[in-house]
Protein backbone atom coordinates (compact mmCIF):
# COMPACT_ATOMS: atom_id res chain seq x y z
CA UNK A 1 0.00 0.00 0.00
CA UNK A 2 1.18 3.28 -0.79
CA UNK A 3 0.79 6.77 1.26
CA UNK A 4 2.58 8.49 -1.12
CA UNK A 5 0.73 11.70 -2.70
CA UNK A 6 1.60 13.11 -6.38
CA UNK A 7 2.10 16.73 -4.28
CA UNK A 8 5.38 17.70 -3.98
CA UNK A 9 6.04 18.89 -0.40
CA UNK A 10 9.17 20.62 -0.69
CA UNK A 11 11.65 21.17 -3.36
CA UNK A 12 15.46 21.90 -3.38
CA UNK A 13 16.31 23.68 -6.44
CA UNK A 14 20.46 23.56 -7.16
CA UNK A 15 20.88 24.16 -3.32
CA UNK A 16 24.44 25.08 -2.61
CA UNK A 17 26.35 25.80 0.59
CA UNK A 18 30.03 26.78 0.32
CA UNK A 19 31.77 27.00 4.08
CA UNK A 20 34.51 29.93 3.94
CA UNK A 21 37.60 28.90 5.95
CA UNK A 22 39.88 31.62 7.29
CA UNK A 23 40.28 34.93 8.56
CA UNK A 24 40.24 36.59 4.72
CA UNK A 25 37.96 33.42 2.93
CA UNK A 26 41.48 32.36 1.88
CA UNK A 27 40.02 28.58 2.03
CA UNK A 28 36.44 27.24 1.17
CA UNK A 29 34.50 24.10 1.43
CA UNK A 30 31.82 23.54 -1.10
CA UNK A 31 29.71 21.36 1.58
CA UNK A 32 26.62 21.13 -0.22
CA UNK A 33 27.29 21.36 -4.43
CA UNK A 34 24.19 21.81 -6.74
CA UNK A 35 21.47 19.85 -5.44
CA UNK A 36 18.05 19.01 -6.55
CA UNK A 37 15.11 16.85 -5.20
CA UNK A 38 11.71 17.34 -4.44
CA UNK A 39 9.73 15.41 -1.23
CA UNK A 40 6.31 14.47 -1.78
CA UNK A 41 3.32 14.76 0.41
CA UNK A 42 3.29 11.38 2.57
CA UNK A 43 6.92 10.56 1.00
CA UNK A 44 9.69 8.91 3.40
CA UNK A 45 12.88 9.78 1.72
CA UNK A 46 16.47 9.24 2.67
CA UNK A 47 19.66 10.70 2.25
CA UNK A 48 22.75 8.49 2.79
CA UNK A 49 26.66 9.30 2.59
CA UNK A 50 29.57 8.82 4.38
CA UNK A 51 30.10 11.15 7.21
CA UNK A 52 32.04 14.74 5.44
CA UNK A 53 29.00 14.34 2.22
CA UNK A 54 27.06 17.19 3.57
CA UNK A 55 24.06 15.46 4.42
CA UNK A 56 23.86 17.42 8.01
CA UNK A 57 24.37 21.08 6.00
CA UNK A 58 21.75 20.25 3.93
CA UNK A 59 19.13 19.76 6.79
CA UNK A 60 20.38 22.85 8.51
CA UNK A 61 19.40 24.53 5.32
CA UNK A 62 16.68 23.29 4.40
CA UNK A 63 15.22 23.89 8.50
CA UNK A 64 16.13 27.62 7.73
CA UNK A 65 19.53 27.44 10.26
CA UNK A 66 21.96 28.23 7.68
CA UNK A 67 21.65 30.38 4.40
CA UNK A 68 22.60 28.51 1.32
CA UNK A 69 25.16 30.39 -0.92
CA UNK A 70 23.00 29.57 -3.92
CA UNK A 71 19.65 27.90 -4.77
CA UNK A 72 16.46 27.68 -3.68
CA UNK A 73 14.13 25.72 -1.06
CA UNK A 74 10.58 25.85 -2.07
CA UNK A 75 7.55 25.00 0.26
CA UNK A 76 4.82 24.31 -1.45
CA UNK A 77 5.88 26.71 -4.01
CA UNK A 78 6.99 29.78 -1.98
CA UNK A 79 11.26 30.41 -1.68
CA UNK A 80 11.73 30.08 2.20
CA UNK A 81 14.70 32.73 1.98
CA UNK A 82 11.62 35.12 1.78
CA UNK A 83 10.31 34.14 4.70
CA UNK A 84 11.98 37.54 7.15
CA UNK A 85 9.12 38.63 9.25
CA UNK A 86 8.41 36.43 12.85
CA UNK A 87 4.83 35.32 11.55
CA UNK A 88 6.65 33.70 8.77
CA UNK A 89 9.37 31.95 10.30
CA UNK A 90 7.05 30.58 12.99
CA UNK A 91 4.37 29.78 10.41
CA UNK A 92 7.34 28.29 8.61
CA UNK A 93 8.90 26.25 11.88
CA UNK A 94 5.07 24.79 12.51
CA UNK A 95 5.16 22.85 9.02
CA UNK A 96 8.89 21.94 9.62
CA UNK A 97 10.44 20.45 12.30
CA UNK A 98 13.77 18.32 13.08
CA UNK A 99 15.02 15.95 15.23
CA UNK A 100 19.09 15.44 15.65
CA UNK A 101 21.62 13.01 16.07
CA UNK A 102 21.91 13.50 20.13
CA UNK A 103 19.09 12.47 22.13
CA UNK A 104 20.83 13.36 25.13
CA UNK A 105 21.98 16.72 24.29
CA UNK A 106 18.57 18.77 24.97
CA UNK A 107 17.78 17.70 28.06
CA UNK A 108 19.01 19.16 31.17
CA UNK A 109 19.99 16.73 33.16
CA UNK A 110 18.55 18.69 36.60
CA UNK A 111 15.11 18.98 35.76
CA UNK A 112 12.43 16.86 34.46
CA UNK A 113 12.19 15.83 31.23
CA UNK A 114 9.10 17.67 31.03
CA UNK A 115 10.96 20.74 31.00
CA UNK A 116 11.60 20.45 26.76
CA UNK A 117 8.08 20.77 25.90
CA UNK A 118 8.03 24.20 26.99
CA UNK A 119 9.31 26.61 24.02
CA UNK A 120 7.74 24.55 21.54
CA UNK A 121 4.18 26.37 22.59
CA UNK A 122 6.08 29.04 21.31
CA UNK A 123 5.33 28.39 17.87
CA UNK A 124 1.38 29.25 18.92
CA UNK A 125 0.15 32.65 18.54
CA UNK A 126 -2.17 31.65 20.93
CA UNK A 127 -1.23 31.11 24.78
CA UNK A 128 -2.34 27.54 26.17
CA UNK A 129 -3.87 27.30 29.56
CA UNK A 130 -1.36 24.49 31.85
CA UNK A 131 -4.07 21.61 31.28
CA UNK A 132 -4.29 22.05 27.74
CA UNK A 133 -0.56 22.00 27.48
CA UNK A 134 -0.65 19.43 29.28
CA UNK A 135 -3.38 17.26 27.03
CA UNK A 136 -1.52 17.75 23.76
CA UNK A 137 2.05 17.07 25.48
CA UNK A 138 0.25 13.65 26.52
CA UNK A 139 -1.76 13.03 23.04
CA UNK A 140 1.60 13.20 20.98
CA UNK A 141 3.55 11.18 23.86
CA UNK A 142 0.84 8.42 22.68
CA UNK A 143 1.23 8.79 19.30
CA UNK A 144 5.24 7.57 19.91
CA UNK A 145 4.10 4.66 21.60
CA UNK A 146 5.08 6.41 25.42
CA UNK A 147 3.31 5.98 28.21
CA UNK A 148 2.34 9.31 29.01
CA UNK A 149 2.24 7.91 33.03
CA UNK A 150 5.75 6.36 32.83
CA UNK A 151 7.91 9.11 31.05
CA UNK A 152 6.89 12.18 32.52
CA UNK A 153 7.58 13.88 35.98
CA UNK A 154 10.85 11.72 35.04
CA UNK A 155 14.55 12.89 35.31
CA UNK A 156 16.63 12.41 31.82
CA UNK A 157 18.79 9.77 33.55
CA UNK A 158 16.07 7.41 34.42
CA UNK A 159 14.64 6.99 30.61
CA UNK A 160 16.41 4.86 27.66
CA UNK A 161 18.28 6.67 24.75
CA UNK A 162 14.93 5.55 22.70
CA UNK A 163 12.50 6.52 25.14
CA UNK A 164 14.24 9.90 25.31
CA UNK A 165 14.71 10.09 21.25
CA UNK A 166 10.75 9.46 20.88
CA UNK A 167 10.05 12.06 23.34
CA UNK A 168 11.90 14.46 20.98
CA UNK A 169 9.91 13.41 18.35
CA UNK A 170 6.95 13.42 20.01
CA UNK A 171 7.75 17.55 20.64
CA UNK A 172 8.00 18.71 17.20
CA UNK A 173 4.33 16.49 16.56
CA UNK A 174 2.60 18.97 19.18
CA UNK A 175 2.76 21.83 16.03
CA UNK A 176 1.47 19.37 13.51
CA UNK A 177 4.26 19.65 10.97
CA UNK A 178 3.94 18.23 7.96
CA UNK A 179 7.59 17.63 6.98
CA UNK A 180 9.82 15.93 9.21
CA UNK A 181 13.60 15.95 9.16
CA UNK A 182 15.65 13.32 11.14
CA UNK A 183 19.62 13.60 11.33
CA UNK A 184 20.86 10.26 12.20
CA UNK A 185 18.25 10.11 14.74
CA UNK A 186 18.96 6.13 15.37
CA UNK A 187 22.63 6.19 15.42
CA UNK A 188 23.31 6.78 18.83
CA UNK A 189 20.23 4.83 20.31
CA UNK A 190 20.68 0.83 21.01
CA UNK A 191 20.29 -1.75 18.28
CA UNK A 192 16.76 -2.96 20.51
CA UNK A 193 15.35 0.56 20.76
CA UNK A 194 16.19 1.75 17.25
CA UNK A 195 13.59 -0.48 16.26
CA UNK A 196 10.66 1.39 17.84
CA UNK A 197 11.84 4.64 16.52
CA UNK A 198 11.50 3.70 13.41
CA UNK A 199 8.43 1.87 14.19
CA UNK A 200 7.37 5.49 14.91
CA UNK A 201 8.50 7.08 11.89
CA UNK A 202 6.06 4.76 9.61
CA UNK A 203 2.87 5.02 11.55
CA UNK A 204 3.29 8.48 11.43
CA UNK A 205 3.32 8.98 8.11
CA UNK A 206 0.82 5.63 7.57
CA UNK A 207 -1.46 8.42 10.47
CA UNK A 208 -0.70 11.44 9.82
CA UNK A 209 0.36 11.79 5.94
CA UNK A 210 3.70 12.89 7.42
CA UNK A 211 6.84 13.50 5.09
CA UNK A 212 10.12 12.65 6.53
CA UNK A 213 13.32 13.47 5.27
CA UNK A 214 15.69 10.59 6.72
CA UNK A 215 19.09 11.08 7.27
CA UNK A 216 21.27 8.49 7.68
CA UNK A 217 24.76 6.60 6.84
CA UNK A 218 23.16 3.07 7.33
CA UNK A 219 21.77 1.80 3.84
CA UNK A 220 20.21 -0.80 6.02
CA UNK A 221 17.95 1.49 7.92
CA UNK A 222 17.37 3.83 4.97
CA UNK A 223 15.90 0.82 2.86
CA UNK A 224 13.66 -0.35 5.77
CA UNK A 225 12.54 2.74 6.16
CA UNK A 226 11.99 5.09 2.88
CA UNK A 227 10.20 4.92 -0.45
CA UNK A 228 13.27 7.30 -2.64
CA UNK A 229 17.15 7.34 -1.55
CA UNK A 230 19.59 9.74 -2.16
CA UNK A 231 22.79 8.92 -2.32
CA UNK A 232 25.42 11.77 -1.38
CA UNK A 233 29.35 12.39 -2.13
CA UNK A 234 30.95 14.98 -1.61
CA UNK A 235 28.28 17.39 -1.62
CA UNK A 236 26.95 16.17 -4.42
CA UNK A 237 23.45 13.61 -4.91
CA UNK A 238 25.31 10.82 -7.24
CA UNK A 239 22.31 8.48 -7.34
CA UNK A 240 18.87 8.37 -6.73
CA UNK A 241 15.95 6.18 -6.85
CA UNK A 242 13.30 3.68 -5.75
CA UNK A 243 14.92 2.11 -2.88
CA UNK A 244 14.58 -1.28 -3.80
CA UNK A 245 16.44 -0.28 -7.30
CA UNK A 246 19.32 1.11 -5.66
CA UNK A 247 19.71 -1.73 -3.72
CA UNK A 248 19.32 -4.45 -6.14
CA UNK A 249 21.07 -2.86 -8.50
CA UNK A 250 23.68 -0.13 -7.28
CA UNK A 251 24.99 1.84 -10.40
CA UNK A 252 27.86 3.86 -8.57
CA UNK A 253 30.94 2.61 -7.15
CA UNK A 254 30.33 4.81 -4.25
CA UNK A 255 27.27 3.41 -3.59
CA UNK A 256 28.70 -0.13 -4.08
CA UNK A 257 30.92 0.45 -1.33
CA UNK A 258 28.15 1.89 1.25
CA UNK A 259 26.01 -1.18 0.54
CA UNK A 260 29.33 -3.51 1.26
CA UNK A 261 30.09 -2.17 4.37
CA UNK A 262 26.98 -2.85 5.99
CA UNK A 263 27.82 -5.50 8.67
CA UNK A 264 24.72 -8.32 8.11
CA UNK A 265 24.46 -11.68 9.76
CA UNK A 266 23.58 -14.08 6.59
CA UNK A 267 27.34 -13.18 4.96
CA UNK A 268 30.55 -12.96 6.41
CA UNK A 269 33.20 -10.23 5.09
CA UNK A 270 36.66 -11.38 3.17
CA UNK A 271 38.84 -9.19 5.36
CA UNK A 272 43.12 -8.52 4.04
CA UNK A 273 41.57 -7.28 0.78
CA UNK A 274 44.57 -4.40 1.97
CA UNK A 275 44.44 -2.16 5.01
CA UNK A 276 43.35 1.01 3.25
CA UNK A 277 44.91 4.31 3.97
CA UNK A 278 42.29 6.75 4.44
CA UNK B 1 45.28 -23.07 25.25
CA UNK B 2 43.54 -19.78 27.42
CA UNK B 3 45.13 -16.53 27.60
CA UNK B 4 42.43 -15.04 30.18
CA UNK B 5 40.18 -16.76 33.12
CA UNK B 6 37.56 -14.90 34.86
CA UNK B 7 36.66 -17.04 37.47
CA UNK B 8 33.55 -15.47 39.30
CA UNK B 9 33.57 -11.84 38.85
CA UNK B 10 31.70 -9.00 40.47
CA UNK B 11 32.40 -5.05 40.39
CA UNK B 12 29.92 -2.67 42.22
CA UNK B 13 29.94 0.59 42.05
CA UNK B 14 29.38 1.81 45.49
CA UNK B 15 27.45 4.69 46.15
CA UNK B 16 26.46 6.45 49.34
CA UNK B 17 22.68 5.41 48.76
CA UNK B 18 23.94 1.50 47.80
CA UNK B 19 25.45 -0.51 45.82
CA UNK B 20 25.16 -0.36 41.66
CA UNK B 21 25.41 -3.96 40.64
CA UNK B 22 27.21 -3.88 37.39
CA UNK B 23 29.15 -7.20 37.01
CA UNK B 24 27.49 -10.00 38.24
CA UNK B 25 29.25 -13.42 38.32
CA UNK B 26 30.82 -13.13 35.12
CA UNK B 27 32.60 -16.65 34.16
CA UNK B 28 34.44 -17.12 31.15
CA UNK B 29 37.88 -18.10 29.55
CA UNK B 30 39.49 -16.73 26.50
CA UNK B 31 41.31 -19.32 24.85
CA UNK B 32 44.63 -17.69 22.08
CA UNK B 33 43.76 -16.61 18.79
CA UNK B 34 40.09 -15.99 19.22
CA UNK B 35 38.28 -12.80 18.98
CA UNK B 36 35.54 -13.24 22.07
CA UNK B 37 32.58 -10.55 21.29
CA UNK B 38 30.66 -9.40 24.26
CA UNK B 39 27.15 -8.31 23.18
CA UNK B 40 24.26 -6.08 25.03
CA UNK B 41 22.23 -3.04 25.67
CA UNK B 42 23.90 -0.06 26.94
CA UNK B 43 23.75 -0.02 30.81
CA UNK B 44 24.03 -3.48 30.89
CA UNK B 45 27.66 -3.23 32.62
CA UNK B 46 29.75 -4.35 29.00
CA UNK B 47 31.90 -1.26 29.60
CA UNK B 48 32.40 -1.94 33.37
CA UNK B 49 33.35 -5.46 32.19
CA UNK B 50 36.18 -4.13 30.41
CA UNK B 51 37.25 -2.03 33.07
CA UNK B 52 37.61 -4.92 35.74
CA UNK B 53 39.32 -7.18 32.61
CA UNK B 54 41.59 -4.34 32.42
CA UNK B 55 42.19 -4.14 35.88
CA UNK B 56 41.64 -0.18 35.86
CA UNK B 57 39.29 -0.27 38.57
CA UNK B 58 38.64 3.13 39.86
CA UNK B 59 36.16 4.19 42.49
CA UNK B 60 33.26 4.08 42.81
CA UNK B 61 33.81 0.80 41.51
CA UNK B 62 35.05 -2.04 43.28
CA UNK B 63 36.16 -5.22 42.73
CA UNK B 64 33.72 -7.49 45.34
CA UNK B 65 34.81 -10.79 44.47
CA UNK B 66 36.54 -12.87 41.91
CA UNK B 67 39.72 -14.36 40.09
CA UNK B 68 41.49 -12.96 37.07
CA UNK B 69 44.22 -15.37 35.71
CA UNK B 70 46.55 -15.40 33.28
CA UNK B 71 48.69 -17.74 31.41
CA UNK B 72 51.01 -18.72 34.34
CA UNK B 73 48.14 -18.90 36.56
CA UNK B 74 48.85 -15.68 38.65
CA UNK B 75 45.64 -14.41 39.53
CA UNK B 76 46.48 -10.73 38.41
CA UNK B 77 43.21 -9.26 41.03
CA UNK B 78 46.45 -10.13 43.82
CA UNK B 79 48.98 -7.84 42.20
CA UNK B 80 49.91 -4.52 43.59
CA UNK B 81 49.47 -1.29 41.05
CA UNK B 82 52.77 -1.17 40.29
CA UNK B 83 53.54 -4.39 39.15
CA UNK B 84 50.50 -4.27 37.57
CA UNK B 85 51.79 -0.71 35.84
CA UNK B 86 55.01 -2.09 34.82
CA UNK B 87 54.15 -6.23 33.80
CA UNK B 88 50.66 -6.38 32.93
CA UNK B 89 49.30 -3.52 31.60
CA UNK B 90 49.82 -2.76 28.03
CA UNK B 91 52.43 -5.70 28.10
CA UNK B 92 49.79 -8.31 28.69
CA UNK B 93 46.44 -6.76 29.06
CA UNK B 94 45.34 -3.55 26.91
CA UNK B 95 42.41 -1.25 26.88
CA UNK B 96 41.06 0.97 23.67
CA UNK B 97 38.55 2.82 26.30
CA UNK B 98 34.68 3.52 24.89
CA UNK B 99 35.36 7.01 22.65
CA UNK B 100 38.92 7.27 23.29
CA UNK B 101 39.78 8.74 20.44
CA UNK B 102 37.82 11.59 21.51
CA UNK B 103 39.75 12.57 24.70
CA UNK B 104 43.27 13.08 23.06
CA UNK B 105 45.01 15.81 23.81
CA UNK B 106 44.45 18.58 21.15
CA UNK B 107 47.51 20.45 22.42
CA UNK B 108 50.09 17.75 21.94
CA UNK B 109 50.75 15.63 19.12
CA UNK B 110 50.54 12.28 18.50
CA UNK B 111 53.92 11.14 19.08
CA UNK B 112 54.17 12.51 22.21
CA UNK B 113 50.58 10.78 23.07
CA UNK B 114 52.85 7.94 22.48
CA UNK B 115 56.03 8.69 24.45
CA UNK B 116 53.79 9.62 27.39
CA UNK B 117 52.17 6.31 27.28
CA UNK B 118 54.53 4.24 26.70
CA UNK B 119 56.60 6.17 29.64
CA UNK B 120 54.49 5.12 32.23
CA UNK B 121 54.68 1.51 31.44
CA UNK B 122 58.27 1.55 30.52
CA UNK B 123 60.15 4.28 32.21
CA UNK B 124 64.05 4.23 31.25
CA UNK B 125 63.02 3.65 27.69
CA UNK B 126 64.66 6.31 25.18
CA UNK B 127 62.71 8.40 23.42
CA UNK B 128 64.37 7.55 19.89
CA UNK B 129 63.67 3.84 20.88
CA UNK B 130 59.99 4.66 21.31
CA UNK B 131 59.70 6.93 18.16
CA UNK B 132 61.38 3.68 16.23
CA UNK B 133 59.23 1.05 17.72
CA UNK B 134 56.11 3.22 16.99
CA UNK B 135 57.17 4.35 13.41
CA UNK B 136 57.44 0.58 12.64
CA UNK B 137 53.62 -0.65 14.30
CA UNK B 138 52.27 2.52 12.62
CA UNK B 139 53.73 1.52 9.17
CA UNK B 140 52.66 -2.27 10.10
CA UNK B 141 49.01 -1.09 10.64
CA UNK B 142 48.66 1.10 7.25
CA UNK B 143 49.11 4.28 8.94
CA UNK B 144 51.52 6.70 7.28
CA UNK B 145 54.53 8.04 10.12
CA UNK B 146 52.92 11.66 9.36
CA UNK B 147 50.41 10.95 12.02
CA UNK B 148 53.23 10.37 14.38
CA UNK B 149 53.73 14.08 13.92
CA UNK B 150 49.85 15.49 13.46
CA UNK B 151 47.69 16.53 16.03
CA UNK B 152 44.84 14.51 16.36
CA UNK B 153 42.30 17.32 15.42
CA UNK B 154 44.38 17.27 12.02
CA UNK B 155 43.20 13.28 11.26
CA UNK B 156 39.61 11.94 10.58
CA UNK B 157 37.57 9.91 12.55
CA UNK B 158 38.93 6.47 11.39
CA UNK B 159 42.30 7.47 11.73
CA UNK B 160 42.12 8.88 14.50
CA UNK B 161 40.73 5.24 16.36
CA UNK B 162 43.41 3.52 14.09
CA UNK B 163 45.57 5.44 15.66
CA UNK B 164 44.11 4.86 19.16
CA UNK B 165 44.14 1.17 18.48
CA UNK B 166 48.08 1.14 17.45
CA UNK B 167 48.86 3.06 20.68
CA UNK B 168 47.43 0.17 22.49
CA UNK B 169 49.31 -2.48 20.76
CA UNK B 170 52.66 -0.98 21.05
CA UNK B 171 53.66 -3.23 23.45
CA UNK B 172 52.15 -5.73 21.42
CA UNK B 173 50.06 -7.24 24.39
CA UNK B 174 48.66 -10.81 24.27
CA UNK B 175 44.95 -9.32 25.08
CA UNK B 176 43.27 -6.48 23.74
CA UNK B 177 39.82 -5.49 25.20
CA UNK B 178 38.17 -2.95 22.58
CA UNK B 179 35.05 -1.09 24.12
CA UNK B 180 32.96 0.29 21.15
CA UNK B 181 35.71 0.82 19.07
CA UNK B 182 33.50 1.75 16.23
CA UNK B 183 30.76 3.39 17.79
CA UNK B 184 31.05 6.93 16.21
CA UNK B 185 32.22 5.65 13.00
CA UNK B 186 30.25 5.65 9.80
CA UNK B 187 29.96 2.11 8.16
CA UNK B 188 32.76 2.35 5.33
CA UNK B 189 35.10 3.94 8.53
CA UNK B 190 33.59 1.15 10.63
CA UNK B 191 34.94 -1.65 7.58
CA UNK B 192 38.53 -0.35 7.87
CA UNK B 193 38.68 -0.42 11.65
CA UNK B 194 37.35 -3.80 12.11
CA UNK B 195 39.54 -5.15 9.49
CA UNK B 196 42.60 -3.36 11.13
CA UNK B 197 41.72 -5.47 14.32
CA UNK B 198 41.45 -8.44 12.57
CA UNK B 199 44.99 -7.81 11.03
CA UNK B 200 46.29 -7.55 14.53
CA UNK B 201 45.73 -10.75 15.19
CA UNK B 202 46.43 -12.21 11.92
CA UNK B 203 50.31 -10.66 12.35
CA UNK B 204 51.03 -11.56 16.04
CA UNK B 205 50.87 -8.12 17.08
CA UNK B 206 47.88 -9.22 19.83
CA UNK B 207 46.69 -13.12 20.36
CA UNK B 208 43.23 -12.74 21.37
CA UNK B 209 40.78 -9.95 21.52
CA UNK B 210 37.70 -9.11 23.46
CA UNK B 211 35.27 -6.56 21.39
CA UNK B 212 32.28 -5.22 23.10
CA UNK B 213 29.17 -3.96 21.27
CA UNK B 214 26.29 -3.44 21.16
CA UNK B 215 25.56 -4.47 17.17
CA UNK B 216 25.01 -8.11 16.86
CA UNK B 217 25.66 -7.64 12.69
CA UNK B 218 29.29 -6.20 13.24
CA UNK B 219 30.25 -9.10 15.87
CA UNK B 220 29.15 -11.54 13.00
CA UNK B 221 31.66 -10.34 11.05
CA UNK B 222 35.13 -10.73 13.13
CA UNK B 223 33.99 -12.92 16.15
CA UNK B 224 34.45 -16.61 17.08
CA UNK B 225 32.47 -16.54 20.00
CA UNK B 226 29.86 -14.34 21.60
CA UNK B 227 28.85 -13.67 24.96
CA UNK B 228 25.45 -11.83 25.18
CA UNK B 229 25.12 -9.58 28.41
CA UNK B 230 21.99 -8.57 30.04
CA UNK B 231 22.12 -6.52 33.47
CA UNK B 232 25.54 -7.55 34.85
CA UNK B 233 25.34 -11.19 33.61
CA UNK B 234 26.05 -13.41 30.95
CA UNK B 235 22.77 -14.93 29.48
CA UNK B 236 23.82 -16.90 26.87
CA UNK B 237 28.22 -17.93 25.49
CA UNK B 238 28.31 -20.15 22.09
CA UNK B 239 30.10 -19.53 18.67
CA UNK B 240 29.05 -16.99 17.08
CA UNK B 241 27.06 -18.98 14.10
CA UNK B 242 25.01 -20.78 16.71
CA UNK B 243 24.08 -17.73 18.69
CA UNK B 244 23.39 -15.79 15.34
CA UNK B 245 21.22 -18.60 13.64
CA UNK B 246 19.94 -20.21 16.48
CA UNK B 247 19.17 -18.17 19.49
CA UNK B 248 18.18 -19.99 22.93
CA UNK B 249 17.78 -17.19 25.34
CA UNK B 250 14.73 -14.93 24.60
CA UNK B 251 17.01 -12.17 25.57
CA UNK B 252 19.23 -12.94 22.04
CA UNK B 253 16.54 -13.42 20.32
CA UNK B 254 15.08 -10.19 20.75
CA UNK B 255 18.28 -8.45 20.20
CA UNK B 256 19.12 -10.65 16.96
CA UNK B 257 15.32 -10.17 15.74
CA UNK B 258 16.08 -6.23 15.66
CA UNK B 259 19.23 -6.16 13.45
CA UNK B 260 18.11 -4.40 10.14
CA UNK B 261 20.28 -5.08 6.77
CA UNK B 262 19.75 -4.15 3.27
CA UNK B 263 18.35 -7.11 2.12
CA UNK B 264 14.79 -7.63 0.44
CA UNK B 265 12.67 -9.80 2.50
CA UNK B 266 13.38 -7.24 5.21
CA UNK B 267 10.93 -5.01 4.38
CA UNK B 268 8.21 -7.29 4.83
CA UNK B 269 9.27 -8.41 8.82
CA UNK B 270 7.68 -6.65 11.32
CA UNK B 271 10.60 -5.82 13.60
CA UNK B 272 9.10 -6.36 17.04
CA UNK B 273 12.11 -5.01 19.10
CA UNK B 274 12.24 -5.58 22.86
CA UNK B 275 9.69 -3.95 25.17
CA UNK B 276 10.88 -2.09 28.17
CA UNK B 277 13.90 -0.70 29.53
CA UNK B 278 16.76 -2.83 30.96
CA UNK B 279 16.65 -2.46 35.25
CA UNK B 280 18.40 -0.21 37.27
CA UNK B 281 21.15 -2.26 38.65
CA UNK B 282 20.99 -0.95 41.95
CA UNK B 283 17.78 -2.65 42.59
CA UNK B 284 17.56 -5.36 40.20
CA UNK B 285 14.67 -7.73 40.29
CA UNK B 286 14.69 -10.54 41.63
CA UNK B 287 15.23 -14.32 39.80
CA UNK B 288 16.37 -13.79 36.05
CA UNK B 289 17.60 -10.07 35.62
CA UNK B 290 15.30 -10.50 32.28
CA UNK B 291 11.65 -11.37 33.45
CA UNK B 292 9.86 -8.62 33.33
CA UNK B 293 10.42 -7.97 29.68
CA UNK B 294 10.36 -11.71 28.95
CA UNK B 295 7.47 -13.49 26.79
CA UNK B 296 8.43 -16.85 28.01
CA UNK B 297 8.01 -15.66 31.59
CA UNK B 298 7.23 -18.36 34.62
CA UNK B 299 6.89 -18.40 38.01
CA UNK B 300 10.22 -19.52 38.53
CA UNK B 301 11.97 -17.07 36.91
CA UNK B 302 10.86 -14.63 39.30
CA UNK B 303 12.05 -16.90 42.48
CA UNK B 304 15.41 -17.85 41.52
CA UNK B 305 18.34 -17.42 39.55
CA UNK B 306 18.61 -19.78 36.95
CA UNK B 307 21.81 -22.12 36.75
CA UNK B 308 24.24 -21.80 33.15
CA UNK B 309 23.19 -24.23 31.77
CA UNK B 310 24.75 -26.25 28.82
CA UNK B 311 22.31 -26.97 25.42
CA UNK B 312 23.53 -27.46 22.23
CA UNK B 313 26.85 -26.87 22.26
CA UNK B 314 26.17 -23.48 23.65
CA UNK B 315 25.56 -22.11 27.47
CA UNK B 316 22.71 -20.45 28.48
CA UNK B 317 21.24 -18.87 31.73
CA UNK B 318 17.60 -19.85 31.89
CA UNK B 319 15.09 -21.44 33.10
CA UNK B 320 13.47 -22.67 29.79
CA UNK B 321 16.65 -25.18 29.43
CA UNK B 322 17.31 -25.64 32.79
Amino acid sequence: MSFVTDNIILETKNLTKVYEVGLFKKGSVMAVDDVSFNLHKGEIISVVGESGSGKTTMAKAILKLLPPTDGKILYNGKDISEFKKREDLINYWRHVQGIFQDPYAPFNLFYKVDRVFNIIFNLFEKPFSREERRKMIESSLEMVDLNPKEVLGKYPHQLSGGQRQRILIARSLIVNPEILLADEPTSMIDASTRVDVLRVFLSLREKQGLSIIFITHDVGLAYYISDRMLVMQKGRIIEEGKVEEIIMNPKQEYTKKLLSSIPTLTKKWEFFERIGTC
Amino acid sequence: MSVLRAQNIKAYYKLLDGDVKAVEDVTFSLEAGEILGIAGESGCGKSTLAATLSTVILPPLKLIGGRLIIEDGKNIFELQERTLRREIRGKYLALIPQSAMNALNPTKKIKHLVIDAIRTHQPRMPKEEILKISKKQFEEIGLPPRVLESYFFELSGGMKQRSVIAMSSLLNPKVLVADEPTAALDVSTQKIVLNLLVSLKEKGIVQSIIFITHDIAVLRQIADRIMVMYAGMIVEVGGIEDVVFKPLHPYTQGLISTVIVPEPDIKEKVLTGIPGAPPNLKDPPPGCRFHPRCKFVMPECKKKVPPLAPKNGKIVLCWLYA
